[in-house]
């Protein structure tokens, strides 16, 4: 059932008991034409470009646990393309304007709020890198500007500019189209669009086994819910991303950790905006609901716990009180993990592996929500099609044989 | 916050005296000239990232400043051992391993 003025007045009558459920849950079907692994954003948005752009509704989306519930559920919801590699640049914005049309596109609200990201910088050599930033993405047709301390101070009222301060502002990049959309809703919107147009989203089903067959190529997956037989088999599993592959004999140039996120108790509108510092390792926005948002950096050793450890959140907190004096007294009402799968030049890997029908969408690290739609677009071209698509490219696995690597470590705006 | 025991030091201190080193045992190919350009992805890139033990590196930076192993669980991060760079990886007894 579409959400319409009408219908929405019409259940509202009818004390919004006749909403029908908003995906299936379908029994596992013994053979798929490609099987997607891991029902987070990405996938699913991969499944739903899949069945829309390229005509495939034989797909399932696979899933360990529940839809949304690893890092798509975990992350700081925050969007931005102002990344300084044109490779990237491209990517992101490509992202980026699909999250302008989303909730249109999926005919669920995902809260896409363009309300401007803010990253600080502290020092000489962050003006300098900020600036750099800003002219790249100018000349790759991305926006982002250059705010004095004094501009930044107008555009988040709650920042402290003072001289006096450890790590001084002296300026701000700003993106203005940059914001944030809710995390869940963009999991359950695309698994809504896509369980409408055939897909079969099968969650509690872990993938065990990967079957090959003589000639190496992949021929099937063994779940916790039976065999499924496949010719494609799309990872799209974030942390657990060399677990999948090593079950085909593919290993990764990928290391995983925890990353922590903090959310405060709710307080009336403060922040306007979100805002990041990469000097000092602290980012922050207010949800709807009213919570502090704030982001801590990576643990610094691999692990697949989900909660990173307490002095990586100190540190965050001690920044964001700098920053923010009037959020000092605010408690904290939760602190979670996420494990995040890193590349080595913390760029993501997007396309074909050595095994034939075994793709991987992989490497986001800490900023892989902001791409979501794009991601699944460009993911989901590459898998249909055999080949990647044109903004997938410079994406690949062989990237780290050739040497052409796309270095954004700058641009990730995370500690790690 | 783990506590890790160095093992020159013998005892447990808190992990921010340490710094990580990433996976052990990974050895710089010896004839570079001679090395292809996947052999040094691997080197340099790949890494075994195991859901389970795994063998790294630690610096006890702000303690004696020397390198060390360590098998941790990277499910549960229990430290199953330590012992002292150039030493072999030992065999974690399974009741030890969670999961082994």
């Amino acid at each position: 059932m579409r959400f319409s003025f009408f219908n929405v007045a019409r259940q509202a009558l009818a004390h919004n008991e006749g909403w029908p459920e908003q995906w299936r849950s379908p029994e596992p079907r013994p053979s798929y034409d490609a099987v997607i692994v891991g029902a987070g954003g990405h996938g699913l948005a991969t499944a739903y470009y899949m069945a829309k752009e390229h005509g495939l509704t034989k797909i399932a989306v696979l899933e360990k646990g529940w839809l949304g519930g690893g890092n798509t559920g975990r992350n700081t919801t925050i969007l931005r393309s102002n990344y300084l590699w044109e490779e990237s640049a491209a990517l992101y914005e490509h992202a980026l304007k699909l999250w302008e049309g989303l909730s249109q596109e999926l005919n669920y609200n995902v809260m896409y709020s363009p309300r401007g990201v803010m990253m600080l910088a502290h020092n000489i050599h962050d003006v300098q890198v900020a600036k750099r930033h800003i002219h790249a993405n100018r000349l790759a047709g991305v926006d982002n500007e250059w705010l004095t301390p004094e501009g930044a101070k107008a555009f988040c009222p709650i920042l402290n500019i003072a001289r006096d301060m450890r790590y001084p502002i002296m300026g701000a990049a700003l993106q203005r189209r940059g914001g944030t959309a809710r995390h869940d809703a963009v999991a359950w919107g695309y698994a809504r669009a896509a369980s409408e147009r055939g897909v079969d989203i099968i969650e509690n089903c872990e993938v065990k086994a990967i079957r090959r067959s003589a000639d190496g190529a992949v021929a099937a997956v063994e779940t916790t819910r039976g065999e499924i037989a496949t010719k494609k088999i799309a990872v799209v599993a974030a942390g657990h991303t060399s677990v999948v592959t090593g079950m085909a004999g593919v290993r990764m140039p990928l290391e995983s950790y925890p990353l922590q996120a903090l959310v405060s108790e709710p307080v009336k509108p403060a922040m306007p905006c979100v805002v990041m510092s990469n000097t000092i390792h602290a980012y922050m926005s207010q949800s709807d609901k009213g919570e502090m948002v704030i982001g801590a950096g990576t643990d610094a050793y691999v692990s697949y716990s989900q909660a990173g450890g307490l002095h990586i959140a100190n540190h965050t907190l001690e920044a964001i009180c700098e920053l923010f004096p009037t959020v000092r007294r605010l408690r904290m009402l939760r602190n979670w993990g996420g494990v995040v799968d890193v590349t080595p030049d913390r760029s993501p890997i997007i396309g074909l592996t050595p095994v034939p029908g075994l793709f991987v969408n992989c490497g986001w690290g800490t900023g892989g929500f902001k791409a979501t739609p794009g991601s699944g677009h460009v993911f989901a071209h590459t898998v249909a099609r055999g080949e990647p698509h044109p903004l997938a490219a410079p994406f690949t696995l062989d990237r780290f044989r050739t040497g052409r690597l796309i270095d954004e470590a700058a641009a990730a705006a995370v500690a790690h | 916050m783990l506590l890790i025991p160095c093992p020159y030091c013998g005892m447990e201190r808190p992990e921010i005296e340490f710094r990580n080193g990433g996976e052990a045992h990974i050895a710089r190919p010896a004839d570079p000239a001679a090395t292809s350009d996947a052999e040094w992805a691997e080197y340099l890139f790949f890494r075994q990232n195991p859901k389970g033990v795994i063998a790294e590196r630690w610096r006890h930076v702000s303690g004696c400043g020397r390198f060390f192993n360590s098998l941790r669980d990277t499910v549960s991060d229990r430290i199953l051992a330590v012992y002292k760079a150039g030493e072999p990886r030992p065999d974690v007894p399974p009741e030890v391993s969670l999961r082994a």
